[in-house]
């Protein structure tokens, strides 16, 4: 147990164990399909074309903020070429399911279908479509083990979006809280700040969304304040999710980027 | 020819099914306010075993039993081996007298184990520094209530395929 711990010598057996336990997994997540799809049989044309119709005009909006977004991200590597920078990365990103089974409740961890056969790597960021959701801890052939980030185990370096104020957001155990220790008194921080993370640590990608603060409790006795934040990723209940390579640009990688590269020419000093 | 059915004769798979099976039932999703209530499965399907065949399933299979345990729920491996080594030796010392206890008082053992088992969970959990709370002894009470359907199931099983 402590070489598991310690120096996580374990890691191939445990790798090799998970391998035989896989087809138990799957079989588990095969037999509960039916019973997560019986809702979406059962539910009536009405409410289905409802759904449709709202997913319909939530695409239109996303699609004219990928407008923007384009022009923005343009003017983006513009200014960070006139500041001279290079903190641009480029990332390549990957679904996976999550295997629907039970781990044991007091730690935060969830199964997903994808692994070293996929080149998931430990310690490798896992998002969904709101936000961060945890890291990969442990990878066998066919499927891996993430840490979530509401794990006691677990911390993130995080910013406030707002000013870029520096904290670190810790798991708490609960599915919903995170906390943040080691903010002074007198930080510039307010309820519903957007936390995203900073990428000091090295290995979540900065700018992702992680949590917004929920409650901010000054103590004058002690010499850091009291913060709670909330997860923006649907950490229970959703079955999809995003798995991150993170590369610098300058770096070759399959994936071509978007394509503006002319409008950036014409931008440049 | 006669060494293979030696090895066949006392369908020793049944007990490598049942504790696949009791892995399964482990693994299955259950809404976030039942999962903490889960029975420990896989003690139970062991102490059966070990009280049922002491000469087929003992010590060894327990510890192999919680290492897969580990590593299917993602516990510190070796966390729930030694629980159930543990317990598994406890049994196995014990084995004759719960053989012939009626079965309420059986569960009533069932209680105890699993909180020892529990116990040296705790402890390994508390001191790699995860907390546990009040809910974590819950599977203790809800083994012993799942304890007779487990023994008569188990033994309806042992007796129709002949493990012996």
């Amino acid at each position: 147990m402590t070489l598991d711990h310690r120096w996580h010598y374990l890691a191939s057996v445990r790798s090799g164990l998970s391998l035989l336990i896989y087809p138990v997994q799957a079989a588990v997540d095969l037999v509960t399909a039916p019973l997560r799809s019986a809702g979406l049989a059962f539910s009536s044309r009405a409410a289905l074309l409802d759904e449709i119709r709202g997913l319909r005009i939530h695409q239109e909006l996303l699609d004219a903020q990928l407008q923007r977004m384009v022009t923005l991200e343009a003017e983006n590597r513009r200014l960070r070429r006139l500041l001279h920078t290079s903190r641009e990365t480029v990332e390549e990103t990957r679904v996976a399911e999550i295997v629907a089974v039970d781990l044991d409740p007091f730690t935060r961890q969830i199964v997903i279908n994808k692994g070293a056969r996929d080149n998931v790597f430990p310690g490798q960021p896992l998002l969904d479509a709101n936000g961060v959701m945890g890291q990969i801890v442990h990878v066998a052939p066919y499927s891996s083990t993430a840490l979530l980030i509401t794990d006691p185990s677990h911390a993130v370096p995080v910013q406030v979006n707002r000013n870029g104020l520096r904290a670190i957001a810790v798991g708490t155990g609960a599915s919903n809280r995170l906390d943040l220790p080691f903010i002074p008194n007198n930080a510039d921080i307010r309820i519903g700040d957007v936390l995203v993370t900073s990428g000091l640590g090295g290995r979540f990608p900065p700018g992702h969304p992680v949590a917004t603060v929920t409650r901010i409790q000054n103590e004058p006795s002690r010499p850091y304040a009291w913060v709670e934040a909330t997860p923006t990723a649907h950490l229970d209940g959703i079955r999809e999710v995003l798995l991150v390579w993170t590369r610098p640009k300058h770096q070759k990688i399959r994936q071509v980027s978007p394509p503006t590269e002319s409008t950036e020419e014409k931008w440049a000093p | 020819m006669g060494a293979v059915i030696r090895l066949y004769s006392h369908n020793w798979f049944i007990i490598v099914a049942s504790f696949v099976a009791a892995l399964a039932v482990t693994l299955f999703p259950l809404p976030a306010m039942l999962a903490p209530l889960r029975p420990d499965w896989v003690v139970l399907v062991l102490i059966y075993w070990i009280i049922a065949l002491p000469h087929r399933v003992g010590v060894g299979t327990g510890w192999l039993a919680g290492l897969f345990q580990d590593a299917a729920t993602g516990t510190l491996l070796g966390q729930q081996a030694l629980g159930l080594t543990v317990v598994a030796w406890l049994v196995l010392l014990l084995h004759q007298r719960i053989r012939n206890y009626p079965i309420w008082q059986q569960a009533i053992l069932i209680l105890i184990f699993v909180a020892l088992f529990r116990v040296l969970g705790a402890w390994v959990l508390g001191v790699s520094g995860r907390p546990t709370g009040f809910l974590y002894w819950m599977p203790a009470i809800s083994s012993m209530l799942a304890w007779p359907f487990v023994f008569l199931m188990l033994r309806h099983i042992r007796r129709r395929y002949r493990v012996t």
